[in-house]
């Protein structure tokens, strides 16, 4: 069953046109890691799709449901989505408890104490129990974007979009955000993931699209869009991420 | 050593001053004891009118100003009519002296001979302070709003949060802590201003004053309503500083984002 497809995502900015027609199918339960150079357009692409930016041409379909008619409520449709970002974006003001029950209560009218027993309960899961009542600046960078994770976990979404989860994060705390990733895949979560983490991608994910100028030039099984490429701007691609050693 | 060379400039000031020709004059005309003690009552008196406007319109520049900032960071183009009207409005009474509203509101809104429209001084003075300082305190919140980063406002609305939801939840309690300095700071400008609705005939401390000036011949009262202002600036000022220091402590220790 196919949770989130993305139909000829056309997006521009003035005159830059940075999705050129973008088709992506995500099935139940799968995970698909997006690759590609910095500018390729992943960020562009995962914010369309959650409607955070509104798409030129194309169409959106969460469920089979055209979300990008202008007749469909955006945020109903957002509160059915998680996203989790680069840059972990916590809300500062509110404690880590408040951050992961905020939308289960003001946008899914859960009660406080539920919305709180099962916060606890995630919080738990990944070792952060104790900080529940700490604020964001006080938590690693790992340990932010772990709550992040949770924080978007915790709408209980259809699909869950993760945007270079690991880019800003100094490279001993990577592997516990990873971690994460992976159990939260290995529960049966559908997942989009920006990376540029290979090896993860390699691992974790059912299928590995690459993104170059606005285009998905192939996608596949991790094996053979990362092990034999087709296209010569992948291998390119691949070439450049293998040099930097991240493969 | 600083307070060594302050207490030493003060005092050849001091001489500077009482030394002068004029100062017999000038000590019984400005600053005569008796004086100052009977006027006292009146003019304290005057001053709960002060502090009624202070707070009444304080209150309402703060629900007005957030109102218009609200409006003025709309997006849109559904909205451009609203986002107009709050920047023609912001342009308007921000260029304006305070002064002249006060006398256009004050003298003109009785001048139509409405009915309904209110005539007493206390009235028209409180509206024109609040239409000034309203404009100013809008852009102050603008200003806070702009500064969170679009970032926070994404997070909020990727997680179903409405636009309402997010302004009410996410972005204004960020902005309100980065200007409640700038905003006491507009509080204790309001403090002083709020003795300028004499003009309009409301016997507050200064049109208290100005009756005791016109029955004595002497200048002292002014001094006195003029002293029972700044005394009641003070604590603000001191409270302003604090909250400055310590948003620039918190900022320092670089908590936001
Ligand atoms: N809000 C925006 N306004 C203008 N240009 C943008 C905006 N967001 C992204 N872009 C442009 O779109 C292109 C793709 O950006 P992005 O989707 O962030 O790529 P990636 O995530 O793959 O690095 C870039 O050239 C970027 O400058
Ligand atoms: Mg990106």
């Amino acid at each position: 069953m196919t949770v989130l497809e993305l139909r000829g995502i056309v997006k521009a900015f003035g005159d830059d046109v940075v999705l050129r027609g973008v088709d992506l199918a995500v099935d139940e339960h799968r995970v698909v890691a997006l690759i590609g150079g910095s500018g390729s357009g992943k960020s562009t692409l995962l914010r369309c799709a959650s409607l955070l930016e509104t798409v030129d041409d194309g169409q959106v379909l969460l469920d089979g449901e055209d979300v990008t008619d202008p007749r469909v409520d955006a945020d109903q449709v957002r509160r059915r989505m998680g996203v989790v970002f680069q840059a972990y974006n916590l809300f500062p003001h509110l404690s880590v408890l408040d951050n992961v029950t905020l939308a289960p209560t003001v946008v899914h009218g859960r009660s406080r104490a539920e919305a709180v027993e099962e916060a606890r309960a995630l919080l738990d899961r990944i070792g952060l129990a104790d900080k529940a009542a700490e604020y964001p600046d006080r938590l690693s960078g790992g340990q932010q974007q772990r709550v992040a994770i949770v924080r978007a976990l915790a709408v209980r979404p259809r699909v869950l979009l993760l945007d270079e989860v690991t880019s800003a994060l100094d490279p001993e705390l990577v592997g516990e955000v990873l971690s994460l990733v992976r159990e939260v895949a290995a529960q049966g979560m559908t997942i989009v993931m920006a990376t540029h983490e290979m090896g993860f991608a390699r691992q974790v994910a059912d299928t590995v699209a690459f993104l170059d100028g606005g285009v998905l030039l192939e996608s596949g099984p991790p094996a053979q869009v990362l092990g034999e490429p087709q296209h010569p701007r992948t291998r390119q691609f691949l070439a450049r991420v293998i040099d930097a050693g991240r493969l | 050593m600083a307070l060594a060379s302050t207490l030493l400039f003060a005092a050849v000031a001091y001489l500077a001053v009482t030394s002068s020709p004029g100062w017999p004059r000038v000590q019984a005309t400005f600053f005569s004891p008796s004086v100052a003690l009977e006027s006292l009552p009146d003019i304290a008196r005057g001053l709960l009118v002060n502090l009624q406007v202070l707070v009444v319109g304080g209150l309402l520049v703060l629900l007005v100003g957030l109102g218009t900032a609200a409006l003025r960071t709309l997006r849109g183009p559904a909205f451009a009519p609203l986002r107009l009207l709050a920047t023609a409005y912001v342009d308007l009474f921000r260029g304006m002296p305070l002064i002249i509203v006060l006398y256009l509101v004050g003298f003109g809104f009785p001048a139509l001979g409405l009915q309904g429209v209110p005539t007493s001084p206390f009235v028209l003075g409180t509206a024109a302070i609040v239409l000034v300082y309203s404009a100013y305190v809008a852009e102050v919140f603008r200003a806070g709003i702009e500064s969170v980063h679009p970032s926070q406002r994404a997070a909020a609305r990727s997680l179903g949060l409405t636009h309402r939801q997010t302004m009410r939840i996410v972005v204004l309690p960020q902005a309100l802590r980065t200007v409640t300095p700038a905003l006491l700071n507009d509080f204790v400008a309001l403090q002083k201003d709020v003795g300028l609705i004499s003009v309009l005939g409301a016997v507050d401390a200064v049109r208290s004053a100005q009756i005791q000036v016109g029955q004595s011949f002497n200048f002292t009262p002014y001094v006195v309503a003029g002293l029972l202002f700044v005394l009641l600036a003070v604590p603000s000022a001191r409270l302003a500083d604090a909250v400055t220091a310590r948003a620039r402590r918190r900022q320092q220790s670089g908590s936001l984002l």
